[in-house]
């Protein structure tokens, strides 16, 4: 059960997952209109506030929409594709866990598997017409580097939010209730890093570049795609590379998984 | 060389107290207690190759745990278990690989997809091989007559149907172990004796190791040369059926319903626990007056109205077990 | 009348059992609330207009809306959806209370018990390290007060409502899904509704979500008079009972429709 299989036990679980919510498919619509709707609204914040004060400390709309963009699209990848985590506090309450350990698979990849939330793609359609918009608004040069920066960022940012997720699934093993901890750190997140991290006070700044990354996936790859100087100072080399943090993240979260699942197979629910 | 072996094993949980009342629970917040409870007080015993097992014993008494350690789900606190060679919880992917395991009211299959497509997942999960995937998958559909159930969405399905299905899914990669944790739980009749068929023919030609845990007497009677009784956390008993019935008071009870009110019965091969209006409960050994002949006796001195033969409950059994053995 | 009491005491106190839950969000709205009040203080340094709200208002605007966020309905009651989503909503009526009253009171709890727990303690750091004021006035205050109860019955009715709308939806989702975020937006918790474009708050205004938080939150910094109180505490109830009656009409309706097409 090499790695090759285990990719493709994976995509098996997520076309499972996909049929199986493809037969309701007018909740389907109507779910997913309404997730477009919700994210929608939370830009209306942002409109109201750059309507109100015309700019936010030498950052334009344009370019905190882009911003915007990005992280938005880079949550609602993860959303769609962490449901198995997010959800595992029930399951680690009902005892139906233990029916993944009798698999011969890791409970990650069956968590992983286990749902892909299509309705996320509200968020989605959502994040990228905002940065399409802002992407033309800015009339921004772009090149096969920026593009792929983007992409990169993108899905650096998936990963940074989804082992998010899976801290708090493993949390789950410890605490007697389910933990909603992280939607708080994730909604949290995705609203402070829509904004550039300069404008937040140091230690502030120095939370969401090296606690929690998420400054690798709008602010830093932004930076360097519209060209702008950074205020503090980092070469672009960084900036198109960050987005690695995020993947880095991902697998450090997944070995405290591993050790919570230790836990629970040694502590009972 | 056994292929289950189970030496001393020992599992306590702790528990988070939960104080009552209003002030309590402002308490509770400040200030956590546990208390524990020993589930498993040093397990032993063994299985061979083809053995089917019945391990019964009260709710609490260890029955759960033990199947969750020798599954692999649970590691113990101390203590020896070796099955086919693989310590369980060790190796959990390779050992979880051989077995099968069915926990009763609760489907291991896809709630919205046709059952066909729950066996095709399983046969991916387990990376079992296309064309004896087929083969097998083909065989037990046949044997537990769900043709026409595999294109049935897991969620329409009858309880007995699911568990048909759920027989079949544990057993698509080949075990040669199969646990069943209380299958037979709110199973009508007809679906039980399937079951049990079933689970012999498994056992008897293909030479599956099966262990059975369960509360119902029946289960027991109709599959299990050998049952093991837990209870506390302890083995009580651990050996052929009709042993453990000889240990216990083979005491059954005939609950009869007259048509005539008043009527009573005398002189027959039975006790006489209570005489009420329409109804009499009588106590006999099976040993001494089968219940068709008590029937029969009855039935003679006055008309019946209806009748029932009770076991007495695996409850009781496990009761008189402590008082015998002053637990 | 006891039953329900008894209902409300018993939710209260499994609720108060999420201690970690409760210590986590205490941490986590911290962490929101800096994070809000530093993206106003960036915007209010990049303009020299006058602006509809001072800086000083918006920030201990912004703490009490942080320590009192639990009490906003933005999460049905985790046990009421679990019990339409099996069926078992039926067996509701069974019990000797009225239905709606019943959800109602676990809505009570639902919107004070964890509310309790972290505001006290997040009003307490507030007001000594974030620069939280205390109310503009003691009749501020009090006019506080009386519209935080009239929230909070707002908060349970619109809780309740969406409960209920629960019965309606195959997977159990829809109107909870979007309804946390349309309450953010115009109870003006993220954005202070002055902030808003002039025609925008002339409509926000009608909506009941205003009731939630700019309300009572704008009468404790005198920025709405306390004068108001009678109209505003007014527009609280109307709407709570707007979303009672609703409520209502629909959960009978649920039931009937359950029982008849047998769960």
């Amino acid at each position: 059960m090499n790695i090759v299989n285990n990719t493709y036990v994976y995509f098996r679980f997520l076309e499972i997952s996909v049929r199986g919510q493809m037969q309701y498919r007018v909740s389907f619509v109507m779910l997913s209109f309404a997730h477009f709707l919700t994210t929608v609204v939370e830009f209306v914040a942002v409109l109201v506030l750059f309507d109100r004060f015309g700019s936010l400390k030498g950052w334009e709309l344009a370019e905190v929409a882009f911003m915007y963009g990005i992280v938005n699209i880079a949550f609602s990848i993860s959303d769609a594709a962490t449901r198995g985590f997010d959800v595992f506090g029930t399951m680690v309450k009902s005892g139906d866990f233990d029916r993944l350990l009798t698999r011969p698979r890791s409970t990650a990849l069956q968590l992983a598997g286990q749902e892909l939330t299509l309705r996320r793609v509200g968020r989605f359609i959502q994040g990228l017409a905002i940065l399409i918009w802002a992407a033309n608004a800015l009339e921004i040069d772009w090149t096969v580097m920026k593009v792929g920066l983007v992409i990169f960022a993108v899905f650096g940012g998936a990963a940074l939010f989804a082992g998010l997720i899976v801290i708090q699934a493993t949390l789950a093993f410890w605490a007697t209730e389910s933990l909603e901890v992280m939607n708080s750190l994730t909604y949290g997140g995705v609203f402070a890093t829509s904004y550039p991290v300069t404008i937040y006070r140091t230690w502030f700044q120095n939370f969401f570049i090296f606690f929690v990354p998420l400054a690798t996936i709008s602010y830093f790859p932004t930076l360097a795609i519209l060209g702008r100087t950074d205020a503090l100072g980092t070469p672009l080399a960084f900036q198109y590379l960050c987005p690695l943090i995020g993947f880095t993240f991902l697998a450090l979260t997944l070995q405290f998984w591993r050790f919570g699942v230790k836990h629970y197979r040694s502590t009972g629910s | 060389m056994s292929k289950i072996v189970v030496e001393n094993l020992a599992k306590t949980f702790q528990i988070p107290e939960r104080r009552p009342g209003l002030w309590g629970a402002l308490v509770g917040v400040a200030r956590r207690t546990y208390r524990s409870v020993k589930a498993l007080d040093g397990i032993s015993f063994s299985i061979d190759s083809g053995e089917l097992v019945g391990y019964i014993g009260p709710n609490g008494a260890g029955k759960s745990t033990t199947i969750k350690v020798i599954s692999g789900i649970l590691n113990p606190d101390s203590g020896r278990c070796e099955i086919d060679g693989l310590v369980p919880w060790e190796d959990r992917i390779a050992h979880v690989k051989r077995i099968g395991v069915v926990f009763g009211q609760r489907t291991q299959l896809w709630w919205d997809l046709p059952v066909i497509e729950s066996f095709d997942l399983l046969r991916d999960i387990y990376a079992v091989d296309a064309d004896e995937y087929v083969k097998t998958r083909d065989e037990l559909v046949e044997r537990l007559d769900i043709e026409s159930l595999l294109n049935v969405p897991v969620r329409l399905l009858s309880l007995g149907q699911r568990m048909r299905c759920d027989l079949v899914a544990a057993l698509l990669h080949r075990p040669s172990i199969l646990f069943l944790d209380e299958p037979t739980v709110g199973l009508d009749s007809v679906s039980k004796l399937v079951f049990r068929d079933f689970i012999r023919e498994m056992n008897t030609d293909r030479g599956l190791t099966v262990i059975l845990t369960t509360h119902d007497m029946d289960d027991i009677e109709a599959l299990c040369e050998r049952v093991i009784v837990i209870g506390n956390g302890q083995i009580l008993s651990d050996g052929p059926l009709a042993a453990l019935r000889k240990q216990i008071s083979p005491e059954r009870l005939l609950i009869v319903e007259f048509e005539e009110e008043d009527a009573r019965v005398s002189g027959l091969n039975a006790k006489i626990i209570e005489q009420d209006g329409h109804r009499t409960r009588l106590s006999f050994n099976p040993e001494k007056i089968s219940a068709s002949e008590l029937i029969a006796q009855v039935a003679a001195q006055h008309p019946v109205r209806y009748l029932f033969v009770e076991n007495p409950p695996i409850e009781e059994i496990i009761a008189r077990m402590y008082t015998e053995n002053s637990l | 009348m006891r039953g329900y009491g008894a209902l409300i005491s018993a939710r209260f106190r499994t609720l108060l059992q999420y201690r970690s839950a409760a210590i986590v969000g205490f941490t986590t709205q911290i962490f929101f609330g800096l994070i809000f009040v530093m993206v106003f203080e960036a915007f209010f340094e990049s303009s020299s207009l006058p602006q509809p709200m001072s800086e000083p208002d918006v920030i201990t605007y912004i703490w009490l809306g942080q320590a009192f966020i639990m009490m906003l309905p933005w999460n049905v009651d985790r046990d009421l959806q679990a019990l339409v989503r099996s069926g078992g909503v039926v067996y509701e009526l069974l019990r000797p209370m009225d239905v709606y009253t019943a959800w109602f009171s676990r809505a009570i709890a639902l919107r004070t018990a964890p509310a309790i727990m972290r505001s006290i303690p997040l009003l307490v750091i507030a007001t000594l390290l974030f620069d939280m004021s205390g109310p503009d006035s003691l009749a501020a205050g009090l006019a506080f007060g009386v519209t935080m109860i009239g929230a909070i019955l707002l908060s349970c009715a619109i809780t309740n409502f969406i409960s209920i709308t629960l019965m309606w939806t195959i997977s159990g989702e829809g109107v909870s899904g979007f309804a946390p975020a349309i309450v953010m937006v115009f109870s003006g918790m993220i954005v202070p509704i002055p902030f808003f474009p002039e025609w925008a708050q002339t409509i926000i205004r009608i909506l009941p979500f205003s009731g939630l938080v700019d309300t009572p939150y704008r009468l404790y910094l005198g920025h709405l008079p306390a004068s108001d109180l009678g109209l505003l505490f007014g527009h609280q109830l109307l709407w709570t009972f707007a979303f009672i009656l609703l409520g209502r009409w629909m959960l009978s309706r649920g039931l009937r429709r359950l029982t008849v097409q047998g769960g």
